[in-house]
């Protein structure tokens, strides 16, 4: 039997405004294995931010079950989710949603101190996880004395905190440079290959295709097709160089 | 990785850590803190200053020097006059909307931080706890200086009224003269301003935390303001 990690169900999410239904995601039914670095592309607001807020326990599907570890996300308690906040998924973001009113440091212990970690345990591993993404000598740094690419990073180790064994990015390098993106995917790449991590992104940025396994294309709340590592392999030779 | 096992049951932080990061959160939105907490300051210290003026003349004209003084005679014999109720009332409803309007935009301004936290592993709890913590001391602070301030406000116009008189029949204590209202006093008044500044402070920003905490995170974390 494989092992599947992420498994959605007919997942449907609809945004009420008003008197107005708008349906962001129509019915998504995938499927994703352990360890697997997947890409989810599509146009702006073809709803891969909802999908990605839905196998993340940041929102509930209006229809639909989301699976993770095999357990329906719908049957846990308020408890059961925060831990699987904290402990199961790393989140990355776009606009790196770091607390400013604590230091790179400090946002990397936050969900190790919601886990319950001793102090000195803690603070050992967010040096650690801080050297490893390359601002050991920022680590005391508040964000807002930090460049784009370093919050990135910054975020990154934070996503890492409690040994997640899913790293959800939302585009994560929509608000970088060429070459500080390419250093953001191949960090997370890295995490995917030589830690095991499963890693599901949401992107517009094409250098993500030739470190994806899959890609799935998402259209107006739909899954539009789902696209092999050797299917993409052809067109990563497009736009593989540096712009 | 054990990520097989069955989900377990987020814990509670220990109060100590709760109160560290309430504290930090304080120290370095330094700038942010102080403008919300002037907000309390200026409200219980308007109230103060009100209230202690009506002890002051209602006492002076308990112990007669007020008519003397003034020459106001009705003045002495009504007690409080209507104006200074509606005074009385007016300052109540500046203090209570002041501070709920200064919490309120303090926690608006935080929804993605709370959203953000919810997705480190916050519970809804933690949350509300760190921002009842937090607007406490900013209450307990804000109004003690206010209360401080309106006092001071209220002696110095005392002075420029009736004199160093004033300090003779100060109204500090509680006291309930034959033929008139009962008094407060300006102790009790102080400690009440305290009391009331830190509830609408606790309240003023618990509530709105608590709403952005039920909040899926999507959902608070998409506010921007
Ligand atoms: N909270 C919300 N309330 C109302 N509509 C929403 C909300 N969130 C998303 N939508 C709508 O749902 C649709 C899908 O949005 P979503 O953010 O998932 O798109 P996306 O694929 O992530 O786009 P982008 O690439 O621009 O980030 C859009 O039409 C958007 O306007
Ligand atoms: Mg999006």
């Amino acid at each position: 039997m494989s092992d599947i990690v992420v498994k959605t169900e007919d997942v449907v999410k609809e945004y009420r405004m008003g008197s107005n239904v708008l349906r962001a995601l129509d019915g998504i039914n995938i499927e994703i294995q352990r360890g697997e670095y997947i890409s989810l592309m599509g146009p702006s607001g073809s709803g891969k931010s909802t999908l990605f807020n839905m196998i993340g326990a940041l929102d509930r599907p209006t229809e639909g079950q989301v699976y993770i570890d095999g357990q329906n996300m719908s049957n846990l308690s308020q408890r059961q989710i925060a831990a699987f906040r904290c402990h199961r998924v790393g989140y990355i973001f776009q606009s790196y949603n770091l607390l400013n009113v604590r230091t790179a440091h400090g946002n990397v212990t936050l969900p190790m101190i919601f886990a319950g970690i001793p102090d000195k345990q803690r603070n050992e591993k967010a040096e650690k996880l801080l050297d490893m993404v390359g601002l050991g000598d920022r680590m005391y740094h508040l964000p807002d004395e930090l460049s784009g690419g370093q919050r990135q990073r910054v975020a990154i180790a934070r996503a890492l905190a409690n040994d997640p064994s899913i790293v959800l990015a939302d585009e994560p390098t929509a608000n970088l440079d060429t070459i500080t993106g390419r250093e953001i995917i191949d960090l997370i790449k890295q995490l995917n290959t030589q830690q095991g991590v499963t890693v599901i992104s949401a992107t517009h940025d094409l250098k993500m295709l030739d470190v994806s396994d899959r890609i799935v294309d998402i259209r107006d709340g739909l899954v539009e097709r789902i696209r092999n590592r050797d299917e993409i392999e052809i067109e990563v030779g497009e736009v593989g160089g540096h712009e | 990785m054990n990520q097989r096992a069955p989900i377990e049951e987020q814990i509670d932080l220990p109060f100590v850590e709760s109160l560290r990061i309430s504290f930090q959160s304080l120290k370095i939105r330094f700038g942010r803190s102080i403008i919300t907490t002037a907000g309390i300051t200026l409200g219980i210290a308007f109230l103060v200053s009100v209230w202690t003026n009506n002890e002051i003349e209602l006492a002076l004209q308990e112990s007669g020097r007020s008519s003397e003084i003034t020459g106001l005679d009705e003045a002495a014999e009504q007690g409080i006059s209507t104006k200074d109720i509606w005074l009385i009332i007016m300052s109540l409803i500046v203090c209570v909307v002041g501070i709920a309007n200064s919490m309120l935009m303090a926690v608006t301004e935080r929804f993605r931080e709370i959203g953000t936290m919810k997705c480190l592993g916050a519970l809804d709890g933690f949350v509300v706890r760190l921002f009842l913590l937090e607007s406490g001391f900013q209450g307990f602070a804000g109004a003690l200086i206010g209360a401080l301030i309106g006092l001071l406000g209220a002696v110095v116009l005392g002075l420029k009224n009736y004199g160093l008189d004033l300090f003779f029949y100060f109204p500090l204590l509680p006291a309930q003269p034959e033929n008139g209202p009962f008094q407060l006093g300006v102790l009790l008044l102080i400690l009440l301003g305290c009391i009331l500044g830190m509830i609408l402070a606790i309240i003023g920003s618990s509530f709105p935390a608590w709403r952005a905490a039920k909040l899926p995170p999507a959902e608070a974390m998409r506010t921007e303001v």
